[in-house]
């Protein structure tokens, strides 16, 4: 088996791979500073970060789409959720020490599980893949073409989930029937963010 | 080195518009509306309807204290006016003006960039709003991230049915197939877009996140001085970039007699309209109630921009 990066050699990285490099720790960085900070909107900003920087990665190895896909949905939806959440329920500012789950330990250990398994696989599926990022190979063209010729199926596979998932949603958004569903939902909001002002009260 | 400098000089360009086009509006809008109302406001400064007056209130603006409140998340309060102005600067760059290479930097995917983007934009009204420790700055986030949720699909659509007719989705490639029978066609997502968009950046009759009758100024009570302004030159850069893109998506852009020469103009021309429309608005409507707000978007936006879609999709097969 020839490695792919014998035939470009291992010891003279380029621009790009110095900056994917750096990138990719910044990134990590900013990860594991995520699950580690105690302060909860923090940690969704330090998530902002992380999934910006996974964006760059996109952009480095040219799939110009995917990487602002990534800042669409991730950074301009999710996390814009993840915080619309948390300040209507409670974010405090400084550190919320009740937030702690008591399972670090447990996550530690899946999570390095998850990331020895994921490294060992791509590390094993791609070390013979060599990427020309000359030419260019995540223009919208050729990914929509990929899209919906080669992988069709299981694209519609997923959007079945997705429909499942919002299906799912909304049964539990309704769960205390139907007529009394939409006030109750709007007096525990109401309460939820007064509850939220009265904890910054107290932190003041 | 050719490429070097041509890079510097398109960055400069940009930077040039960043600065003078969202203050050209600030200072329209003061003008427009006060003559609208029948309070002229200041006149002599400089002459001309007082346009000095402008430096003097930037001048004023930062002399002012910057305040931290004292129980205030201070990095995170310190770092939002940037997060909310920098992606406009960003944006500015992937709008073409004129034909034949008339963009900062042509992007594939030009309208997945500039919606991404600008969506970053509001993090810096949530960072605001939380870091602030001020309730109505807290209830003033809230109000903008459910705008955002809410508003973001339908503009996401109308820029899907526009990428749609034109089979690209850069901006540069729109902009080029465009035809005058695309004005009626694609009329109602130009005008959901716009709406949306103008929902987006807290405009009146959307201003419900900062409706200072309710919550005195929403996310950004607790600023001052040149950090508030910061906050208001995003609104005025805002307001240049939706109506540039809107021009750009559903206008033609640089389309227009003698487009070889003049586009540029044609772009400044139509952009500059859809921006006295955005200010006419201010003055003009009265606020949205926050209920009628949500369910404008879902019930009335999103229904008129899947019918866009629709009917996109079907002229286009048929064609």
């Amino acid at each position: 088996m020839i490695l792919a990066a014998e035939s470009h050699g291992f010891l003279s990285p380029t621009g790009v791979e110095i900056v994917f490099l750096l990138t990719g720790l910044v990134t990590l960085g900013a990860a594991v500073i995520t699950v580690t900070t105690r302060q909860l909107v923090h940690a969704a900003l330090w998530l902002v970060v992380a999934l910006g920087g996974l964006a760059v990665e996109y952009l480095l190895l040219t799939a110009e789409f995917v990487a602002w896909v990534q800042v669409l949905i991730y950074v301009g939806s999710v996390v814009v959720l993840l915080l619309f959440g948390l300040m209507l329920t409670r974010a405090p500012i400084g550190r919320s020490p009740d937030a702690d789950s008591g399972n670090r330990w447990v996550a530690l250990g899946v999570a390095g599980t998850a990331a020895v398994l994921l490294v060992t696989l791509v590390v094993d599926a791609f070390r013979t893949t060599w990427i020309d990022l000359d030419e260019p190979g995540g223009t919208t063209d050729l990914l929509g073409a990929s899209v919906f010729r080669h992988w069709v199926l299981p694209f519609e596979a997923l959007s079945v989930l997705l429909l499942a998932a919002l299906v799912g949603a909304i049964v539990l958004s309704r769960k205390n029937g139907g007529a009394e569903a939409e006030p109750g939902a709007e007096s525990e909001a109401g309460a939820g963010a007064d509850s939220g002002a009265a904890d910054r009260g107290g932190e003041d | 080195m050719n490429d070097v400098l041509e890079t510097l000089l398109t960055l400069v360009g940009v930077l040039v518009v960043f600065l003078l086009f969202p203050l050209l509006v600030g200072q329209t809008e003061h003008k427009v509306m006060a003559h609208m109302q029948g309070r002229v406001g200041p006149m002599y400064a400089g002459g001309f309807h007082g346009w000095a007056q402008l430096v003097a209130d930037g001048v004023k603006f930062a002399q002012k204290e910057d305040v931290v409140p004292a129980g205030a998340d201070r990095r995170v309060f310190q770092l939002a006016p940037a997060v909310a102005l920098l992606p406009y600067l960003v944006v500015l760059v992937a709008i073409p003006f004129a034909p034949d290479g008339g963009v900062g930097q042509a992007i594939d995917a030009g309208i997945f960039f500039v919606l991404a983007v600008m969506g970053v934009g509001v993090l810096g009204s949530l960072m605001g709003g939380w870091a602030s420790a001020n309730k109505y700055s807290l209830l003033g986030g809230l109000r903008t991230a459910a705008q955002l949720l809410a508003y973001e699909l339908p503009m996401l659509l109308a820029a899907a049915s526009v990428a749609m007719a034109a089979g690209t989705v850069s901006l540069v490639g729109i902009v080029d197939g465009f035809e005058w029978w695309w004005l009626p066609w694609q009329l109602v997502g130009g005008v959901v877009f716009f709406t949306a968009g103008l929902a987006e950046l807290q405009r009146p009759p959307f201003d419900a996140p900062v409706a200072d009758s309710e919550i005195i100024f929403g996310a950004y009570t607790e600023y001052s001085g040149l950090r508030f302004a910061l906050f208001l030159l995003a609104e005025y850069a805002g307001i240049v970039v939706l109506s540039a893109l809107t021009a750009v998506l559903f206008l033609g852009g640089w389309h227009g007699p003698y487009a070889d020469g003049l586009g540029w103009l044609w772009t400044l021309l139509k952009t500059g309209i859809l921006a006295f429309g955005v200010i006419w608005l201010r003055v003009t409507y009265p606020r949205l109630r926050e209920d009628q707000l949500q369910r404008f978007a879902w019930t009335t936006l999103i229904p008129l921009a899947l019918a866009q879609i629709a009917l996109t999709g079907i002229v286009k097969v048929v064609s």
